[in-house]
């Protein structure tokens, strides 16, 4: 069916107006309507809404089987919970859920990877993670090339800085 | 009141610049699965992690439990964007830290444990930022985070997830409104990650022409990338709307200023205004001022009047609740205006 308005475009809109019990009916295309003025066709909705909608989109009986046991160990939360309210319980939640939560990132945010800000606490003990990680694998090689000086060294300057990270 | 009586960068279309980061307390449930007494917890390391620091930002906050607030109180603050709709209702457990100018509050116990905005007047979001990000790092000393190395600061819900970021910009966009050119501009702007709300943010409605404009993606982009992006969409939108309000006025110089000279006096000279109706005229009086047309009012006196004639702000201006706030309205209107005009 064509719009009745501008006879070109398909109608997509059927838009029922009553006045003093007078109805009028007409099928319209998007532009025509939204020309009209009449109503507003982009019908707001939050982010509660869409979240749901994203999660309703997994397949429903894959979830049902979860969700009887899928619970968050340290908070309680849950995952039937956090599908209705769309808020997690804490920091675990992101863990433990994390198996429909990074598909459900992804739709969002197209993104599961944050690049933004470091907290200063956090960032120092990522780096000290970090180059513990690249000296542990220094000793591994020092080891296999026999070099135990080197691997003395290494392995002192791994505790000192495990000491520091567990501070 | 910063954002209210001092004027900003592009400050005819563009009302204020606003971010909100979220934040979490490391080893706490998030505030939906917190006990009364986790709530409490919260607000005291909060409360402590600025007032006891010795940074000179952090000597100007005031610390306020909503408990011991009047509702007319509570609304002030939400009227003045000091605090969100929802904080209001967990009041029992709900705090808020602001600080003299009012540019920065730190709500504490909304939906993540720590929600920290600042506001200033006009296009400035790089500047909001630059002090909220200090405000960030005051709290920081003394609380840890809730980080994740790989998905960034994590919040309650998945979608502020990251930055914990919301930068916005509040527009008055009377000639994309009147042009009917609003919902394609709503429509375009969502494709890119943005999204358009009404005055008091999602769910609210668009009432005087306003709209506040902000990202949705926050995981991803870093905080300098969200802002220029959003500063990109906003100049453009800004674009439009001038084009907008030069096509109106040619197409019809009379009608258009008629329409402001009206909307000027009925607000100088009715007994009775809506909220509504009140919105429309200011919004009308706003372009009037903006493009030349009325020349002793500025930015400023109407920013004043908006919040002014809100209904709490009303309310504690007479000192009771459930009165006729309309015939207070106008005439606090007329009170205001006739100084000027």
């Amino acid at each position: 069916m064509l719009c009745q308005e501008c006879k070109k475009r398909p109608a997509t809109v059927h838009l029922t107006r009553i006045i003093n019990n007078n109805k009028t009916e007409f099928y319209l295309c998007e532009e025509c309507a939204r020309q009209k003025g009449q109503f507003n066709i982009s019908v707001p909705f939050s982010i509660n809404d869409l979240l749901a909608g994203f999660m309703g989109m997994d397949s429903p009986s894959v979830s049902v089987k979860k969700e009887g046991v899928r619970q968050c160990k340290n908070c309680g939360m849950k995952f039937e919970q956090f599908r209705k309210i769309g808020r997690l319980g804490c920091r675990e939640c992101y863990k433990q859920f994390s198996d429909e939560l990074v598909p459900i990132l992804r739709r969002i945010h197209g993104n599961t990877v944050h690049n933004g800000k470091v907290p200063k606490r956090a960032g120092v003990e990522l780096r000290i993670t970090r180059q513990i990680q690249q000296l542990k694998s220094k000793l591994q090689k020092a080891v296999e090339v026999e070099n135990f000086e080197e691997a003395a060294r290494l392995r002192d300057r791994i505790r000192e800085l495990e000491k520091q990270a567990g501070q | 009141m910063s954002w209210i009586n001092e004027d900003g960068p592009c400050g005819g279309m563009v009302i204020s610049s606003r971010i909100r980061i979220a934040r979490n307390i490391a080893q706490l449930p998030f505030t939906s699965m917190a006990s009364k007494d986790v709530c409490q917890r919260v607000a005291d390391m909060v409360k402590s992690s600025i007032l006891d620091s010795n940074s000179i930002i952090s000597r100007d906050f005031d610390y306020i439990a909503l408990k011991n607030l009047t509702d007319i109180e509570k609304y002030v603050l939400v009227e003045k964007h000091l605090v969100s709709p929802d904080l209001l209702e967990r009041s029992d457990v709900a705090a808020v830290l602001i600080n003299k100018n009012e540019q920065i509050s730190v709500m504490i116990n909304e939906e993540d444990h720590i929600r920290m905005q600042s506001i200033f007047p006009g296009c400035q979001l790089e500047k909001a930022w630059e002090l909220l990000s200090k405000v960030d790092d005051i709290i920081e000393e003394s609380v840890e985070y809730s980080y994740d190395e790989q998905l960034g600061y994590l919040t309650s819900c998945p979608t502020n997830v990251g930055t914990g970021m919301r930068a916005s910009m509040m527009m008055h966009l009377p000639g994309l409104v009147a042009t009917n050119y609003i919902n394609t501009v709503i429509q375009t702007i969502s494709k890119v990650g943005l999204t358009a709300r009404g005055l008091y943010g999602e769910g609210s409605e668009a009432t005087g022409d306003i709209y506040q404009i902000s990202n949705q993606i926050t995981l991803g982009p870093s905080e300098e990338e969200i802002i220029s992006n959003l500063n990109i969409a906003v100049r453009q939108i800004m674009e439009n709307e001038k084009r907008a309000r030069e096509a109106l006025l040619q197409s019809n110089r009379i009608q258009f200023e008629d329409r402001i000279w009206r909307a000027l006096g009925i607000l100088t000279h009715a007994r009775k205004l809506g909220l509504k109706e009140f919105m429309s005229l200011l919004s009308q009086l706003r372009l009037g001022v903006d493009m030349g047309i009325i020349k002793n009012i500025d930015s400023i006196k109407i920013n004043e009047l908006m919040v002014k004639c809100q209904p709490a702000h009303l309310q504690a201006y007479i000192g009771r609740q459930d009165e006729d706030l309309d015939s207070i309205r106008a005439e606090r209107v007329r009170n205001e205006l006739s100084k000027i005009v």
